[in-house]
């Protein structure tokens, strides 16, 4: 029981002392929060000693083994190591605890930006294609709430290009509310800004009821246990 | 007597010389008279060198100057010791008068600013002293004598005093944010006219000290309250077993069907809790709804694989699964290697997202969590090998896309109620109806706010607009 006792309790301590902390601006609550970010940083970067660990297990059996798809995992592994060793040594850098391992010359600053940032950019780039092939179904105009999204999105993209200006830039000035760009610009502050804004009131307090939840204990299933 | 003795003397004498006295008093003065010429070029002389020392030290730089004569148009003293030494001779009264034709004319200096007060500033941490005071009756927009008024503050009363800022002119109030705690400061205020500076009379002294209480975020504290209060209030009635009724949300109730699906199809589950850390609370939500996918993996002897971005994650994820699979009876379905770390890094571990998912072609898809601008690429994936995807996530940028590319989408709230939904414990539920009494305090205001303020805009009446402004400062939040 103490295995989760032990959390529920450190979880209250933390929780009522953070919720102390945003009305009373005095010692110690004052910046407790910014305070338990770096002592959950510290846990962390610790703890990433325990992902490297169980990557290099994960990966190495499936390569012992010869699994399914071994030879990615030798990729992933050679990446791995790759990169450890050469940031771990600091190779072509300056030496040091204190050395910048991404320095000018260093191996790991131009393996870093040879090979990762592209393949990072690469990935990135592809959302490009992806917001192509996901607004080609959201925008079937099947029902009637499509087909509202479909007129607002076609607004609103024209209405950003210079095609929206040239379009209906002719209005005389009494009919400039139906000007692609102002069209836009409407969609975009009221009907849009409300929707946001009523998801953003449902999100808040859904934080606050969660929140609680988990301070009181009667969310626990996260630390393995069963909700009470 | 002696000089009755000698003036008898001299009328001896005199009389000896048989010459008249009246013809000896008249001699004596005429002696005297040849000295005048000297005694007046003696006399011109001095003025003169009294005049030449005045120009010397009315132009001379090195020199004392004047007292109560400042040039017009001189730049304000460069530091703040020689302003204030500079400004406490120019304030003072006027001296010996050098005649209207000695100097120019002589602006009279600022009336000084009055009731000076220097406070502990409220609801702070101890960072910062307000000083306050009633401007100078000079400081008249129209004329532009005052230019400004120098703070300035020293630790002891009776110590020198520096300038630790200017306030601008029409201004009454100072936040002096480099205070120290627990040291005594003393201020005073200068009206600034060009080099003229007119001090008040010495405030405090005070010291910056921690509040124990926030005045500024008391609308918070009270909403807080009536909604913690609400939510404990619903908890402890589902707690007593009285019913509740919650509205259906497709997306919770399609769980179950996809678990289903994936155990017909005999392909794994793919749960993604975002990738942010555990101390975002979304993580924890979606870490709670894998607690009752785990279950249902678990009764249905489906594979359930759960690959993070985080090493605090994998370790609670491998937790919540270990005793969900354990809470239904079947702890030999439970493997370590069910949770795994992939990358920190977030396209590297989309890369590897989309791998798996390419690879295995998992037949149900989970995204519950934070993301960012993964989240399409991710769901356009697991749509293309056929999967179906419930998503939720609380990042309102990212639910257009997930709207768009997955089958049921938990909007904000619903993800974190779908852990209250899924596991049907009457607690959980009830912290859910306390939501809702949130939701409707938001809501009559929302209606009742707009309301007000169409009629203030409509009907101009100033009363309406104040109340109007009243309601929106009511909800502003002042951190």
């Amino acid at each position: 029981m103490l295995r989760v006792q032990i959390p529920l309790i450190i979880t209250f301590i933390v929780g009522a002392a953070l919720i102390v902390a945003v009305f009373v601006p005095h010692f110690p609550f004052y910046e407790a929060n910014e305070n338990f970010s770096v002592y959950f940083d510290l846990i962390a970067v610790f703890a990433f000693i325990l992902g490297g660990g169980n990557l290099l297990k994960i990966h190495g059996d499936r390569i012992w083994k010869k699994g399914r798809d071994w030879k990615y995992s030798m990729v992933t592994v050679v990446g791995f190591l790759a990169m450890l060793i050469v940031g771990a040594l600091k190779i072509g850098g300056p030496p040091g605890l204190t050395g910048d391992v991404s320095a000018d010359g260093s191996w790991f600053g131009f393996m870093y930006d040879a090979i990762f940032v592209p393949l990072q950019s690469t990935m990135f780039s592809l959302l490009a294609f992806f917001v192509a092939s996901a607004s080609y179904r959201a925008f079937r105009a099947k029902t009637k709430e499509a087909s509202m999204l479909l007129v607002a999105a076609f607004i609103i993209l024209i209405g950003r290009t210079p095609l929206g200006h040239y379009m209906t830039g002719w209005l005389p000035p009494e009919l400039q509310f139906l000007h692609v760009p102002n069209l836009s610009n409407w969609i975009l502050s009221i009907p849009n800004m409300a929707g946001q804004r009523a998801i953003m009131i449902g999100i808040a307090l859904g934080i606050i009821s969660t929140s609680l939840k988990l301070i009181l204990g009667i969310e626990r299933s996260y630390l393995g246990g069963e909700s009470k | 007597m002696p000089p009755c003795r000698k003036d008898s003397g001299n009328h001896a004498i005199l009389s000896r010389l048989s010459i008249p006295f009246s013809k000896v008093l008249f001699f004596r003065f005429v002696r005297l008279i040849r000295f005048v010429p000297v005694l007046i070029v003696i006399l011109g002389l001095t003025i003169s060198w009294s005049s030449f020392s005045a120009v010397c030290a009315a132009a001379g730089p090195a020199s004392k100057p004047p007292t109560g004569t400042p040039s017009a148009g001189a730049t304000p003293a460069k530091s703040a010791q020689s302003q204030l030494a500079a400004a406490e001779e120019r304030t003072a009264p006027v001296g010996h008068d050098q005649g209207p034709s000695a100097l120019p004319y002589v602006p009279a200096p600022p009336a000084s600013p009055t009731e000076v007060k220097a406070i502990d500033s409220p609801s702070d941490h101890g960072e910062s002293i307000t000083v306050t005071w009633v401007m100078s009756h000079d400081d008249v927009p129209a004329t532009g004598k005052v230019t400004g008024y120098a703070i300035m503050r020293c630790e002891t009363p009776d110590g020198a005093f520096e300038q630790v800022s200017t306030a601008p002119a029409q201004s009454e109030e100072y936040l002096d944010t480099s205070v120290s705690e627990q040291v005594k400061y003393s201020y005073r205020v200068g009206a600034i006219c060009g080099a003229l500076v007119s001090l008040s009379s010495v405030a405090g002294p005070i010291v910056a000290r921690q509040q124990w209480f926030d005045a500024r975020v008391m609308n918070l504290l009270v909403i807080a309250i009536i909604l913690v209060s609400a939510i404990l209030w619903f908890v402890f009635q589902a707690g007593r077993g009285k019913k509740l009724f919650i509205r259906r949300i497709s997306g919770i109730e399609a769980v179950e069907e996809a678990v289903g699906r994936a155990t017909e199809m005999g392909k794994p589950i793919l749960f993604i809790p975002g990738i942010q850390d555990m101390d975002n609370v979304q993580t924890v939500a979606g870490l709670t709804i894998l607690a009752s996918v785990g279950k249902l993996a678990a009764q249905y002897e489906t594979k359930l694989e759960v690959p993070v971005s985080r090493s605090l994650v994998m370790s609670t994820a491998r937790e919540t699964l270990k005793q969900a699979y354990l809470s239904v009876g079947r702890p030999d379905l439970y493997s370590d290697d069910m949770a795994y770390y992939v990358t920190d890094e977030q396209f590297g571990y989309v890369a590897a997202v989309d791998g798996i998912m390419v690879r295995e072609k998992p037949a149900t898809c989970f995204y519950m969590g934070a993301f960012f601008a993964e989240s399409l690429i991710l769901a356009e994936t697991g749509s293309s090998v056929g999967a179906i995807q419930i998503a939720g996530t609380a990042m309102p940028t990212q639910l257009p896309f997930f709207v768009a590319a997955c089958d049921y989408t938990l909007i904000g709230e619903e993800l974190f109620a779908a852990s209250a939904y899924l596991s049907q414990d009457k607690r959980m539920i009830g912290s859910l109806k306390g939501q809702d009494v949130g939701k409707g305090i938001a809501m009559f205001f929302i209606l009742f706010g707009s309301i007000v303020a169409t009629v203030g805009s409509v009907s101009g009446n100033s009363s309406v607009a104040a109340f109007t402004d009243w309601l929106r400062n009511l909800f502003r939040l002042n951190f």
